[in-house]
């Protein structure tokens, strides 16, 4: 990695965090357990760092087997992160909640 | 860079934004949703993007990942209880950061010699940071999940073996920046992160989950974003960093809501300093009957529940949703009140209520909720215990000094549901049970639930 892409990182680290503060800051405690499960499959992004390793031309088998275990990991993550967030999500729309009322 | 180079980028850039207005729409109940799908649209143009930008030539090891990983991330996002929700986020957070770990050592086997400096720095924060999050994680999914125990694990000279253990690995990562061969190094600290996460968590009690919770999932993403930097990819800087900054601000939150600093947390081992330091406030319960704690509710004009964990644990949800909509039914104006450590993650409690139906507008947080509990004429704690302990507020040498609590002690009556006349989590004595408005209930607060919404109807 070369100083500029260095710098050039830093900055994208800086403003994702300054974003990801304002963004995050206006969460209402209601949905924090939907947002901490959301935020824990987007970073499943690392998924795309192991699919390099488990599949790339050249690397050594040892290196495609850790590839693989990390791209299971990351998959369940992702997988099973966004899955469990929306079900959340869909017991805090009024639409089922109203349902809910007049089936009673 | 070849065009299928540039396409690999922009879907990167794709999935950046589409995260970002993920997380916007979560401002909201009613754009959450719609939001969540943004962001696997970008997760999905982002691996789609990697598959043909980059030069894949082996796929059975993808595809047998792919299909593995998402047959058991499926099955855990159907099957999983909403009481167990904190053991899999715990889970979750476990393989998210192995597998910035496993990248972490990939990227060393296959690249050791020809690194620079500041990338194996980077790569040492990654590997370090997965590691310690991979096993600190495992450990508090197992103490939430009851497979270990949830009293803290404390031994005499711990702090000092904590520190011994830190020094061997920060001194590992030094030496791994400078001798770019050491391989040796680089798998010691490997080991030694791992067992530095262990040790994090096992002096933690149970009540302090819901900050170890929100740490680890910032550890995770961090290790994500440290990946980012090895790799050169922007995408996993900025959803990385996205999800350090969220569990930092979710830790931050949870520590006020407990009076307590994020140091204190760590190395203090609450639970067990207090045992030996609670002393006897004597005094007079006085018990209720189910008959006349029917007879309160229905002629009141303003009732709040106030749920704690005790509520999940007696899986009396859809209980109390019944006896609040035959009281509502009645007339009665019935609110929730709901503290911020409520529950054994952050907004836990929210969820398992809106689980049973309960909408969410009449769930209040703390800020909004205390004023009223003047005008409110019948408060029913239910299996909460430290979150209405006027000592946090009124008594400063109470353990508890200076937590923000539910006021429920100035509402007109209180009726406590417990299941016996014992101490609640932390082991510390609570005096509104002995005030003259308060009256007690015990028994399961499933049963005693049910048994109130009869005898509502009864009245």
């Amino acid at each position: 990695m070369n100083p500029a892409v260095l710098i050039a990182s830093i900055y994208v680290f800086a403003l994702a965090a300054f974003l990801g503060y304002q963004v995050i800051s206006r969460v209402p405690p209601l949905l924090h357990t939907p947002l901490m499960s959301a935020t824990n499959a987007i970073s499943g992004i690392s998924l795309i760092g192991s699919l390099v390793l488990a599949g790339s031309a050249h690397y050594p088998l040892f290196a495609h087997i850790l590839g693989f275990i990390a791209v299971t990991t990351a998959t369940i993550n992702v997988v099973g992160g966004f899955g469990i967030t929306d079900r959340m999500l869909k017991m805090f729309s009024k639409r089922k909640t109203e349902q809910a009322r007049e089936a009673k | 860079m070849t065009l299928s180079t540039y396409f690999m980028e922009a879907t990167y850039l794709v999935a950046s934004i589409l995260f970002i207005f993920a997380l916007k729409g979560m401002s909201h109940p009613e754009t959450a949703r719609r939001g969540m799908f943004l962001a696997e649209a970008g997760m999905f143009a982002a691996i789609v993007g990697t598959l043909i930008g980059t030069h894949i030539i082996t796929w059975v090891w993808i595809i047998a990942g792919l299909s593995l990983g998402s047959i058991i991330g499926a099955w855990m996002a159907i099957s999983v209880p909403m009481t167990a929700m904190p053991q899999r986020t715990a889970l979750s957070h476990a393989f998210g950061a192995l597998a910035a770990a496993l990248v972490g050592v990939g990227e060393f086997f296959v690249h050791a010699g020809d690194m620079p400096g500041i990338t194996r720095g980077a790569l040492g924060f990654e590997v370090i940071l997965g590691a310690l999050t991979t096993t600190g994680s495992l450990i508090a999914a197992g103490k939430l999940q009851g497979v270990i125990h949830g009293k803290p694990i404390q031994f005499k000279g711990q702090n000092a073996v904590n520190l011994i253990v830190f020094l061997t690995m920060a001194s590992c990562f030094v030496i791994f920046c400078m001798h770019p061969e050491a391989s040796g190094v680089f798998y010691t600290m490997l080991g030694v992160a791992f067992l530095f996460g262990v040790m994090l968590v096992i002096p933690i009690g149970s009540a302090d989950m819901p900050v170890v919770m929100s740490l680890l999932n910032s550890y995770a993403g961090l290790a994500a974003a440290a990946t980012g930097f090895v790799l050169g990819n922007n995408v996993l800087i900025i959803a990385g960093t996205l999800d350090g900054f969220s569990g930092f601000i979710l830790s931050v939150l949870m520590c006020k809501a407990m009076n307590r600093s994020i140091t204190n947390v760590l190395f203090g081992g609450f639970g067990a300093v207090i045992a030996e330091a609670t002393t006897e406030t004597g005094g007079v319960m006085r018990e209720i009957t189910i008959d006349d704690a029917a007879m309160q509710l229905a002629f009141a004009n303003r009732v709040v529940f106030v749920p704690g964990y005790g509520l999940a644990t007696a899986q009396a949800q859809h209980a109390v949703r019944e006896l609040a909509e035959l009281l509502e039914d009645r007339g009665v104006t019935v609110k929730y009140a709901i503290h911020p450590v409520a529950g054994r993650m952050p907004g836990h409690m929210n969820v398992l209520l809106a689980e049973a139906n309960v909408p969410y507008s009449a769930l209040y947080e703390m800020e909004q909720i205390n004023p009223e509990f003047p005008s409110t004429d019948v408060a029913i704690v239910i299996g909460a215990n430290d979150v209405v302990n006027p000592d946090a507020r009124d008594n400063p040498k109470s353990l508890i000094a200076g937590m923000p609590i539910l006021e429920v002690d100035r509402a007109k009556s209180v009726i406590v549901l417990k299941r016996g006349q014992g101490r609640g989590f932390s082991g510390l004595e609570n005096p509104l049970f002995f005030k003259s408005c308060t009256s007690m209930l015990y028994g399961d607060a499933k049963s005693s639930l049910s048994h109130l919404a009869q005898a509502v109807m009864h009245v």
